[in-house]
């Protein structure tokens, strides 16, 4: 697809020549993700991730379709008809518990996705597009997820639903309205619930849609690497299959063992124990808290505590907004033009501050409210948005960068070009069948 | 034009974020929060240890026959049970005739089922069937309600899931009454127990409307002999309540097991595969361009071998 020694589909079979004349799909996925796509050799395991999110979305689909045969989207019946699922529908316990981590499965490895992306620049030219339609996933997964969430109608489903969608009456005039019109009613019940499930069984195909466009815009360009040096001849590159399925395959097996650890052995570790009483409008939780892959935003919405020109609660809405919005501006706001963080000595101290950061504000949006808390949260929101909006834009501009290596087989190679074969054997399979 | 705007709207953010900051750290410093009874007397559970925890954990069925009974002669005055069937009871070790005499005979369970009177269609109740969920015992929560000081007794089908800290809760709830600490009233005299609450340091909030439940020895007599003292009433019912609260939990071990040994030998495999597959490319690097360190070495010995000078 998108570079000339790509190997063109070829095929074998009678059966597949017929096919591939009439609906070249094979040649379609053959070039997409066979041995028509070459990929950089010199992918480390970060590079495995991004396959691993579709494989999640996978079974997501799979076990939600299958969930949803027999839940009842009723505010009096989600609740029992998720325990029916658990306690007599066959292997129902398995089914429910898988797409219950799935789902955090999902938003770990998309994570390690997202900061492999922001650490080896993979979000620069020419990818700006793969970033962002990855950003768009990643915001469609948000609002499933939430949906999703919603579904058991327990009580943190229902109250977080009613923290969530309040966020939109804190928009000025338009907002309580808004609110109102998308929940159906003055609080989550029957009308929210019912239009929560048919969107949270949408939304996962609208995600796959994206995703095609996510690969096909990733395909024109050509997977980025960790040195990020372009690509320059066959020899940087190694087809897509069976190098890299073989790779994704073996830890894609590892990655599910983590995963059955977790839904055989503890299956609810993940989740809130109040989420097991039925939602119940009149009894507030102490403590509502989203599910831990939404705690970094809702760290930074609750930091702001003080009515500074807007009210606070507008404050932090519109900052929670921007603290994923901005990331589409990225691109633009790192102009460096060097890729790799590998070879960015001051960006790389950042982007690991960041990582630090970012697990500071989890913590603290699953956290009890102390004050300590409160202040080490507003801190580390403070650096979260002053990283991207003003320390990135400043490092990409004055910051002095490492040597990049010639090409990626040289960087293989660790460079060391005099090296060559000793005087009198030929290079070839002979020898190197000798060496190995 | 991107990093002016961006510029901006990142001091604007963490500009007041810093005045929250330092507005809230001055709060905090002009006047500290005072202490409360909770956070000072609140316990964590004790640690409870059950044949069901850990991945190979079982259920001791002789043990959930006896929290069924605490439950049965004690709990279920106040406490419903909704998730749980009587034909779920065959998986505490029961056949069938036992569970339908269980049921239905009204020498164990006593609460009727509500029914309709086939002749009349007025609404009656009967003796329930091992098919029934067990019947609750208030028909709704205004009932409920006005039986217990206007406090709701949760169902318990679930909560050993539905607490933080689980059966060892539970366990802990159930054995933790006791008169109010002295020195939590002479810190915080408002926080004296009110009339109709019982203190107990378990519960979130110390003051707790169920009134002990397990009082004495030999309140329920176990059919196999285990002396009934009131820690092993509340070791053994919240044992049950673990059941209550997941009986696929045994199906979920053992298939965890052999998921994951499976996913061990898949991952080895594939593990070998891919070294495999990987091989051939690293030998193509090695023939076409220069070598790396470790593979000198090798090289330098593979031509001696040959009888090649080096």
């Amino acid at each position: 697809m998108s570079f000339s020694w790509a190997r063109p589909y070829d095929p074998k079979h009678p059966f597949m020549r017929w096919l591939d004349e009439r609906l070249p799909l094979p040649r379609l996925v053959y070039g997409a993700i066979g041995g028509g796509y070459p990929v950089p050799r010199n992918l480390n395991y970060w590079w495995n991730f991004g396959v691993l999110a579709g494989l999640f979305l996978m079974i997501q689909i799979v076990t939600g379709i299958t969930l949803a045969m027999w839940f009842y989207a009723t505010n009096d019946g989600a609740f029992n008809s998720v325990e029916h699922i658990m306690r007599d529908v066959n292997a129902g316990w398995l089914l429910r518990y898988v797409h219950m981590n799935g789902a955090s499965f999902f938003f770990l490895v998309t994570y390690i996705h997202i900061f492999r992306g922001l650490y080896y620049g993979s979000y620069k030219a020419p990818r700006e597009m793969v970033w962002m339609l990855g950003l768009v996933i990643y915001l469609l997964m948000m609002a499933t997820a939430f949906m999703g969430y919603v579904l058991p109608w327990g009580q943190m489903s229902f109250w977080g639903a009613q923290v969530i969608t309040g966020f939109f009456g804190a928009i000025p005039v338009v907002g309580e309205p808004l609110r109102v019109w998308l929940l159906g009613g003055y609080a989550p019940d029957q009308a929210a619930l019912t239009r929560f499930f048919s969107l949270h069984y949408l939304l996962p195909f609208v995600i796959a849609a994206v995703i095609i466009l996510h690969i096909w815009a990733l395909h024109i360009p050509g997977s980025s690497n960790p040195t990020g040096v372009d690509v320059r001849d066959e020899k940087d590159t190694l087809p897509f299959h069976p190098f890299y399925t073989a790779k994704d395959g073996w830890f894609a097996a590892a990655v599910l063992l983590a995963f059955a650890l977790v839904v055989y052995f503890a299956p609810n570790a993940l989740g809130h124990p109040d989420n097991y009483i039925p939602a119940n409008p009149l009894a507030t939780p102490p403590h509502i808290v989203p599910e831990w892959y939404f705690w970094p935003f809702y760290a930074i919405l609750r930091s702001f505590t003080v009515d500074f020109v807007l009210p606070a609660k507008l404050w932090g809405v519109l900052a929670m907004f921007t603290s994923i919005l901005l990331l589409f501006f990225l691109p633009w706001l790192d102009k460096g033009p060097v890729r790799s963080g590998s070879y960015r000595p001051m960006f790389k101290r950042f982007f690991w501050l960041l990582v630090v950061d970012v697990l500071i504000l989890g913590y603290i949006g699953g956290a009890e409210i102390t004050p300590f808390n409160i202040a080490l949260g507003q801190f580390a929101a403070a650096y979260y948005f002053a990283h991207f909006l003003i320390i990135l834009p400043l490092v990409s501009k004055y910051e002095q960068t490492l040597p990049l290596p010639k090409s990626i087989t040289d960087s293989v190679l660790h460079g060391e070009e005099q090296e060559s074969a000793p005087a009198g054997v030929k290079t070839g399979k002979k020898t190197t069948s000798v060496a190995s | 034009m991107v990093r002016i705007i961006g510029f901006l709207v990142g001091l604007a953010f963490a500009g007041v974020l810093l005045i929250s900051l330092f507005v809230g750290v001055s709060e905090y410093v002009s006047s500290p929060p005072a202490p409360t009874a909770e956070e000072e007397f609140h316990l964590a559970p004790k640690p409870l240890h059950l044949a069901s925890d850990g991945p190979f954990g079982h259920f001791d069925k002789k043990q959930l026959q006896r929290g069924l009974k605490v439950y049965t002669e004690v709990c279920s005055a106040c406490h419903s049970l909704n998730h749980v069937a009587f034909r779920d009871l065959t998986q505490l070790g029961y056949n069938e005739a036992q569970v339908k005499n269980y049921a239905g005979s009204g020498n164990y369970w006593k609460t009727e089922v509500p029914d309709v009177n086939p002749d009349t269609g007025e609404a009656s109740t009967r003796k329930p069937l091992p098919s029934d969920h067990f019947p609750p015992p208030f028909p709704n929560e205004v009932a409920a309600r006005a039986a217990n000081n206007n406090a709701l007794p949760p169902d318990l089908s679930l909560i050993t899931k539905a607490r933080e800290g689980g059966a060892a809760y539970v366990h802990s709830l159930l054995t933790g009454y006791r008169s109010q600490p002295a020195e939590l009233l002479k810190k915080f005299p408002a926080s004296k127990t009110p009339p109709n609450l019982h203190y107990n340091p378990y519960f979130a909030n110390l003051n707790i409307a169920m009134p002990p439940p397990l009082t004495t020895e030999g309140q329920v007599t176990f059919d196999d002999g285990t002396k009934p003292t009131v820690e092993q009433m509340a070791t053994d019912v919240a044992a049950f309540l673990v059941w209550t609260a997941e009986p696929s939990l045994e199906r979920r071990h053992s298939a965890g097991i052999a998921v994951v040994v499976f996913l061990l030998f898949g991952t080895i495999l594939g593990f070998l595969a891919y070294k495999n597959v990987w091989a051939e490319a690293k030998r193509t690097v090695r023939v076409t361009g220069p070598l790396e360190p470790k593979n000198k070495a090798k090289r330098k010995t593979a031509a001696r071998k040959a009888g090649v000078k080096g």
